[in-house]
């Protein structure tokens, strides 16, 4: 989608909702090195949310949206749960369907897109929580990994269902009480970043989303890896403070203390060989790009 | 949005040629052909203009899916793969007809049940997705028999839901049904349905339509709702979603929408009629007997009205070639004159017998059976038994095995 497409008309401009005419006048759509530095100066494309205050997931969508490569041309799908609350107020087209079938729901949606617009670049997007990747979808989740889909599946860990009340998940960990776990739960936490480099996923991030930077770092190279190469995964850290009894304002020490060197969101990548060689190539443009700039300044200086 | 520029006349990159479809269906030139229903489904799908289709092995319907990759790999489709299971596969039937896609795919008995949560949300989602179903048996202990019982499940899902009697119903009806169910006041889902192996098994003689020849595409932007591929605006959809809440606007919006869904199969009536040229068969209405069908049972009910003429008993014939939409009013009118109204079906719940006790008046008139299950055959003097003995005729026929 160009920019020209989301212009409004002189006559109408005045009875459309100021949302969609701040999203018009200082959106990010189309600027190449859109990143988490934009939120407070530019439109977000993500309006209001329903979530709890204090949520980590609520951050996280927003470095997300901030971040991503291609907004105007990348579709998202969500799956049931506290993300299907946010999605219909996303600047993005988004299609929520059904519980668990987010990975599948992409891998038509990617290859009817290659198909409708060969040459162009349209970026899939998956975003669901730990229930929908691992416990209902998994099947889904893996076998569009070994088909190799075109898209990154990002995973919001939050170790439990959220949206249903607080019980017990595939990616919960082993020991915690919890609604459906009324003894503890009997069994790790899934190892799904293993599974998912073993599954043919050539990029595999697991951390937290307390530091924007990084979430900007591993959203982009996600996105131009399976754009260019195949499946990525990214696993996030997004603590449901409610369910384990923390305040409003404590998500981000619960990130913070989950993420030390010993932790289980210490931060863990997997970068395939091709993976590599691609960042390294997109690395080399970028500075290239940047000395180029340089150089321009210079002579005008 | 749409392409201003008519596409007719022009030629795609398999040097067939985008026709008018009406001219396609009724006017061009038909070549008889000896063909297997499978066969025939691939015939139909090489002039369909298809971008995607999804596949899965599930009897009987695998060698369809099967030959439709066939046509994936001489290029007259835009891409093809096997899915995981049913329920992926209709999945993915969805995330490409949210980008724009016009869609194929094919299941059957267990295939269609396991996928089942996907047909409501395919309507709601206005997905004009045709999905072949050659019933089998869903039972326990397991069978891969024919077995109609699945159509049952499928007649509340919002989609439409047409079944086939034979070899040329299945290709005329592939092409016309995306006619029907791309339209923008319809926009929905069809589920074709023949009778697994009667149907797709067996060899007939089916007139094609000249394979130079194939449907316009479809076009996406005369979707009811946006297309997924940011192309048109993103808007914010609402401001509160739906799903959470507990108030009136809430639930208002979910009833309105399921309404309008309903609607739009009503509004599917008058495209089915135009392309179908109407939703039932009939045959001697003015008889005092009749018979009311879909499906391969049609065909048996038709042999055994030439039986019973042989005995001299006259007996009409209604062919319902769509469930959904319902032909209400073509039904009553069709039964208003018959004291008895016999229902063979392929099933053993008679779910066809029960839609039609639930649309005409007198219902005692109906008699719902034979019913044959499981994989049995229903062979025409079953039928002329059943209404014999009803009428308290002498039976015509021993049937050996059958409990005569």
């Amino acid at each position: 989608m160009s920019k020209e497409k989301i212009k409004i008309s002189e006559a109408l401009y005045d009875i459309m909702p100021s949302d969609y005419q701040d999203l018009v006048k200082s959106a990010t759509y189309g600027k190449e090195d859109r990143g988490w530095k934009d939120i407070g100066s530019s439109k977000e494309l993500i309006e209001q949310h329903s979530l709890c205050a204090g949520c980590p997931e609520s951050m996280a969508f927003r470095y997300i949206l901030a971040s991503l490569p291609n907004p105007e041309d990348t579709v998202m799908v969500g799956s049931t749960g506290c993300t299907s609350l946010v999605f219909p107020m996303v600047a993005v087209h988004n299609i929520h369907s059904l519980f668990g079938n987010q990975n599948a729901i992409a891998s038509g949606l990617k290859r009817a897109l290659s198909v409708r617009f060969p040459g162009r670049t349209k970026d899939v997007v998956v975003l669901a929580g730990d229930g929908a990747t691992v416990d209902i979808g998994l099947d889904m989740t893996l076998q569009a990994w070994f088909r190799q889909e075109k898209f990154t599946t990002i995973c919001f860990d939050n170790e439990l269902y959220a949206n249903t009340g607080g019980q017990e998940s595939g990616l919960m960990q082993k020991g915690f009480v919890a609604k459906m776990a009324p003894v503890g739960k009997l069994f790790d936490k899934v190892r799904l970043p293993e599974i998912a480099r073993e599954s043919g996923c050539h990029y595999v991030v697991n951390c937290t989303v307390s530091k924007p930077s990084l979430i900007e770092k591993v959203i982009r190279n996600a996105v131009h890896i399976a754009r260019e190469i195949g499946p990525t995964y990214l696993q996030l850290y997004t603590p449901c403070i409610l369910e384990i009894g923390k305040n409003s304002m404590e998500g981000l020490q619960e990130m913070r203390d989950s993420e030390k060197p010993t932790e289980r969101f210490a931060y863990k990548e997997y970068v395939s060989e091709p993976a590599k060689q691609l960042l390294a190539e997109l690395a080399a443009k970028d500075k290239e790009k940047k000395a180029a700039a340089k150089q321009l300044a210079s002579q005008e200086a | 949005m749409a392409d201003i520029h008519s596409v007719i006349g022009t030629k795609n990159k398999k040097g067939q040629t985008y026709t008018d479809t009406w001219k396609m269906m009724n006017e061009a030139p038909r070549t008889p052909s000896f063909y297997t229903g499978s066969e025939v489904i691939k015939e139909a799908v090489r002039r369909a203009s298809c971008d995607v289709m999804i596949a899965y092995p599930i009897t009987p319907q695998s060698e369809a899916a099967a030959l439709i990759g066939e046509l994936f790999a001489e290029g007259y489709i835009g891409d093809y793969f096997r899915g995981e299971s049913e329920f992926a596969v209709m999945s993915q039937c969805a995330g490409a007809a949210f980008g724009g896609a016009r869609v194929f795919t094919t299941t059957a008995g267990p295939g269609t049940m396991r996928a089942m949560e996907n047909f409501p949300m395919w309507s709601g989602a206005r997905l004009p997705i045709q999905m072949i179903v050659t019933c089998r048996g869903i039972n326990s202990p397991l069978s891969i028999q024919p077995d109609t019982l699945e159509i049952a499940y499928l007649l509340n899902t919002g989609m439409l839901v047409w079944h086939a009697e034979t070899a040329q119903d299945f290709f005329d009806w592939i092409l016309k049904g995306y006619m029907v169910s791309e339209e923008p006041d319809v926009h929905l889902p069809l589920a074709l349905c023949c009778d697994g192996f009667f149907v797709t098994h067996t060899k007939d003689v089916v007139n094609l339509t000249p394979a130079d020849m194939c449907l316009p595409p479809y076009d996406p932007y005369r979707s009811p709702v946006p297309c997924m591929d940011m192309e048109c605006p993103p808007v914010r959809m609402m401001r509160d979603p739906f799903v959470m809440k507990s108030n009136y606007i809430s639930y208002a919006t979910h009833a309105s929408w399921q309404q309008e869904v309903w609607a739009a199969v009503e509004r599917s009536r008058k495209h089915s009629i135009h392309w179908l040229n109407g939703l039932i068969d009939t045959e001697n209405t003015d008889a005092d007997i009749m018979i009311v069908a879909s499906g391969t049972a049609v065909s048996q009910g038709r042999e055994a009205i030439r039986l019973l003429e042989d005995e001299g008993v006259r007996c009409g014939l209604v062919k319902v070639k769509t469930l959904r939409p319902w032909p209400e009013e073509e039904i009553r009118e069709a039964t208003k004159n018959a004291k008895h109204i016999f229902v063979p079906e392929f099933n053993v719940t008679g779910w066809l017998a029960k839609e039609i006790k639930a649309t005409i008046p007198n219902h005692e008139r109906v008699h719902a059976g034979p019913h044959v299950c499981g994989g049995m055959t229903m062979p025409p003097e079953i039928i002329v038994n059943e209404i014999k003995t009803t009428l308290g005729l002498k039976k015509s026929f021993v049937m050996a095995g059958r409990g005569s």
